[in-house]
């Protein structure tokens, strides 16, 4: 149990800055007979890099889901102190939070124009941040995105939600199945989007982690076992085997 | 543990030994049955709806069981229905041989059309048994030579069934060639749903990727039980031909397999008991509609609505939407309910 | 030559009337996952309202002009009566798509049964502009009007979604909820309001479907909605579900192949023919005809 989330808990707009931009509380999910999510507690702080870590399997994908309303979920979540819980998805999302999937999921049929403007009908691939942050989409700007590469693609959905006032962006595993040279952009471009707007972070890459997160959250077995500083954690070899285990084997198989 | 089975069954036999008894009963009873219960009129009304509900039964292992949207279930009780009736009278086949023809006709085809529509899955799967049925329907209409009869059907060549199953005064043995039917029905559902096979139809059901996981051979399964329900529904077309003096194009239809759908969702989508109500029921209402409406108490409405409250689809149509909503578990998940409920207060 | 043509230009009619009966029916399935049964419903519909009204107004206006407003009523009937199911009978019900199918097919019994109720089972004459039942004489061959009608009003409805689908932000839209309803959602979309637009506009499509079939049948029955209704069907297979260019090539090929058997084989041949052509696409390529939806 958190006691932070309860100080925080009324006002409708707290200032930035004060207090966790969301707040997730006892959080369960079940799909069919299976308990995935078993009352799940943490925070993001309104500031910087929280990552979500924990092997395979054990709910990381789940709980962003969960918090955008994407799996059907029980328990308490405020964004910037206001339940967002009995929402719906969009309304979610239009709340202030940007959502960036694992493996992406542009839609391939769209050009890449097409796919930012689903999220700004006006501007779309020429709006000043993707000049600044992705100057290789806006030539591609009539291309369709499923003949990008991965590491396009990628760009394309974090432009999608940059191109919204979010509170806090929701991403997941944004450097799955990348050369090691576009992870390091991927990296950069996160790290400067984390100046702005907090980021809650499921990632495998744990030098990564290190390089841009501030605070780790750790899952296994569906309930968080761990809360703390990301360097702390990551410089602690035997800490980081006993909670993310199998994870830090580079061919995943488990 | 075999005591408490014996004891589970109970009600279904009572239930059954009564149906068997009937034609022995000699009661009126007006307004819902026509003349005697054991009379032709009444037996041949009641062996209809066991057919159908035997039918429906039938459709229940692929859709209650196992999860298969089909739409093309007709096919099958019309395959078994005009094989009968054209083995008899165009191949001058002894009873017999017609019904092993009809039989191992219309399993066969199970295995080809399932075959190829199973390549396919969910409304997919729907939309091309639905197609596969239509093309039957259609050649059956078109009547090709003379042999299908058309749209007036094909009748039964008496002279090659057994005199008790022809004629006005042997209704009571077609009555019980219906619930022998039905019997044969239950028998091999119940069979079929605890074995392994059965399991596995659970199984894909509720998550056909988990089943999948669990090593179930999915194609396979859902293959079995597309046959096993051609299989009853091409036995139920060649009873229905024989209760009903022919093989009608009325089976052949779209319209039969929808009604099928509605008939096991009413009484209760993958509930044995609930199949055969709800095919029972359906038949009955569908039959009785019509004099019921004309029974005075929609004299008060207007014309237009009493036209319309005459035709029996209408009835049912809506009656079946309410059930979708208010009761998704059927008629018999509804009373399950409603016992639940006057045991807990 | 001439037969062949004539059968051409038939086939071609007739698969103009399937693209208008299955556009609604690929669109609705391609977003939503609804297969829908009362789409037959819809184009009964169509076809009544236009009968009623042509028969309701005075008979001093030339059958044109009454064939005129009443496609204009047929077509508003159908997209309220689309609109009207999609929010009372299929929204209550999202995402359980077997229940929604069950609801469409309880809606589409009952519709046809109460025409039946109201007009009588039988068909009832419709009355047809003097023109299109007249004939055009094109290189030898006594062409039928209607058909040209039908091709035309069919193109139109065609380039009038295509232009929906690619430079309307609704149609962007449902370009993108075709292939990922998810994640639109996830993109704070609500996609709610599209699904009804679409059932109104499918509603739409179906009732004008169902009207000029009427003309080409001149007749109207209750039955008529569900025969039309299992060709769509097959189209929207064969098209794969959700793509309005392919559902626009399978009718052509549907209408075609059903005339030319028709013709050069035997009378009742050409609707098997479809099917056999369903079952050959089937075969060839199953994984295109799985539908947009996982």
């Amino acid at each position: 149990m958190t006691d932070m989330t309860t100080a925080t808990g009324q006002g409708s707009a707290p200032p930035p800055g004060d207090g966790p931009v969301l707040a997730v509380e006892d959080l369960h999910v079940r799909y069919g007979g299976s308990h995935v999510l078993q009352g799940v507690s943490f925070e993001v702080p309104a500031t910087g890099v929280t990552a979500l870590l924990g092997r395979n399997g054990v709910g990381k994908t789940t709980t962003l889901k969960a918090i955008i309303g994407l799996a059907p979920r029980t328990g308490r979540i405020s964004l910037r102190g206001k339940d967002i819980q009995g929402d719906a998805t969009p309304r979610i999302i239009r709340a202030g939070i940007g959502y960036v999937p694992e493996d992406r999921e542009v839609f391939g049929g769209l050009t890449v124009d097409e796919n930012l403007r689903l999220v700004d009908p006006d501007q779309g691939v020429n709006a000043p941040i993707v000049g600044r942050l992705f100057p290789d989409l806006v030539s591609r700007g009539k291309q369709r995105a499923g003949t990008l590469s991965g590491g396009q693609q990628q760009m394309v959905s974090l432009a999608r939600v940059l191109l919204r006032e979010t509170s806090v962006l929701l991403i997941d595993e944004p450097t799955k199945g990348l050369a090691p040279k576009l992870v390091t952009e991927v990296a950069d471009v996160l790290a400067e989007i984390a100046q702005r707007t907090p980021i809650l972070l499921v990632e495998q890459n744990l030098p990564l982690v290190r390089r841009i997160a501030d605070t780790v959250v750790v899952l296994d077995a569906g309930q968080v076992v761990h809360r703390g500083g990301a360097a702390e954690l990551v410089a602690d070899q035997e800490l980081t085997r006993e909670l993310l285990g199998v994870s830090m084997r580079r061919d995943g198989a488990a | 543990m075999r005591s408490a089975a014996v004891l589970k069954a109970l009600p279904g036999v009572v239930i059954l030994a009564v149906l068997a008894y009937l034609p022995y009963v000699p009661a009126q009873l007006p307004g819902i049955l026509p003349g005697r219960v054991n009379g032709p009129g009444s037996l041949q009304l009641l062996a209809t709806c066991l057919v159908i509900a035997g039918i429906a039964l039938s459709y229940d292992v692929l859709f209650g069981r196992t999860g298969l949207l089909s739409f093309g279930h007709a096919l099958f009780v019309a395959a078994g229905s005009y094989l009968l009736t054209i083995s008899l009278a165009d191949w001058s086949l002894p009873l017999p041989a017609a019904v092993t023809v009809a039989v191992v006709g219309t399993t066969l085809l199970a295995l080809v059309v399932g075959g190829i529509a199973l390549r396919v899955g969910g409304i997919a799967f729907a939309m091309v048994t639905l197609a596969f049925a239509q093309a039957a329907s259609i050649i059956v209409l078109r009547n090709p030579s003379g042999v299908t009869g058309g749209e007036e059907g094909k009748s039964l060549n008496r002279s090659a069934v057994p005199g008790l199953l022809v004629g006005v005064a042997n209704a009571p043995y077609r009555y019980w060639l219906a619930l022998a039917f039905v019997v044969l029905c239950l028998l091999v559902v119940t069979l079929l749903v605890r074995s392994r096979a059965g399991h596995a139809m659970a199984a894909i059901r509720e998550n056909e990727g988990r089943a999948a996981v669990l090593g179930f051979d999915t194609y396979r399964v859902k293959l079995l039980a597309i046959v096993v329900g051609a299989f009853l529904g091409g036995v139920g077309g060649i009873v229905h031909a024989v209760v009903l003096g022919g093989s009608n194009p009325h089976v052949t239809t779209t319209e039969f397999t929808l009604a099928l759908l509605i008939m096991v969702v009413l009484g209760g989508a993958g509930s044995t008991w609930g199949a055969l109500l709800g095919g029972f029921l359906y038949t009955y209402a569908d039959a009785r509609l019509v004099e019921l409406s004309g029974a005075g108490f929609a004299d008060a409405l207007p014309e237009v609505a009493q036209q319309v409250l005459a035709e029996p689809l209408f009835v049912l149509g809506l009656f079946f939407i309410v059930i979708v909503y208010f009761a998704p578990a059927g008629l018999t998940g509804l009373g399950g309910r409603l016992i639940r409920r006057g045991r807990a207060t | 030559m001439t037969d062949f043509l004539l059968i051409m230009v038939t086939g071609l009619g007739l698969g103009a009337l399937y693209f208008l009966a299955a556009s609604g029916l690929s669109i609705i399935y391609g977003l939503m996952g609804v297969l829908n049964f009362a789409h037959g419903a819809f184009m009964m519909a169509g076809s009544y309202a236009g009968w009623l009204t042509m028969s309701n107004l005075p008979s001093g206006l030339s059958v044109a002009t009454r064939l005129l407003v009443a496609v204009v009523v047929a077509i508003a009937v159908g997209a309220v009566i689309g609109l009207l199911v999609e929010v009372v009978l299929i929204r209550p019900l999202y995402r359980h798509h077997i229940q929604q199918v069950l609801v469409t097919v309880g809606l589409s019994l009952a519709s046809v049964a109460a025409a039946q109720g109201i007009w009588g089972a039988d068909p009832r004459t419709v009355e047809k502009p003097e023109w299109m039942g007249g004939t055009t004489v094109v290189l030898g061959a006594r062409l039928p009007n209607d058909r040209f009608v039908f091709i035309l009003v069919a193109l139109a409805v065609f380039l009038g979604l295509l232009a929906l689908l690619h430079y309307t932000r609704l149609g962007l839209i449902i370009r993108a909820g075709v292939e990922n309803r998810t994640m639109v959602e996830a993109l704070g979309i609500n996609v709610h309001s599209t699904f009804t637009i679409v059932f109104a506009l499918g509603g739409a499509a179906a009732a004008l479907a169902g009207l000029l079939y009427s003309q080409y049948a001149g007749t109207v029955s209750p039955a008529q909605g569900g025969s039309l209704l299992i060709y769509a069907f097959i189209v929207v297979v064969i098209g794969g579900m959700g793509s309005l260019v392919g559902t626009a090539v399978a009718a052509v090929a549907v209408g075609l192949v059903q005339q030319l058997a028709n013709f050069y084989a035997a009378s009742g041949v050409g609707d098997l023919s479809v099917v056999l052509l369903l079952a050959l696409v089937l075969l060839l390529r199953p994984t295109s005809l799985k539908g947009a939806h996982a």
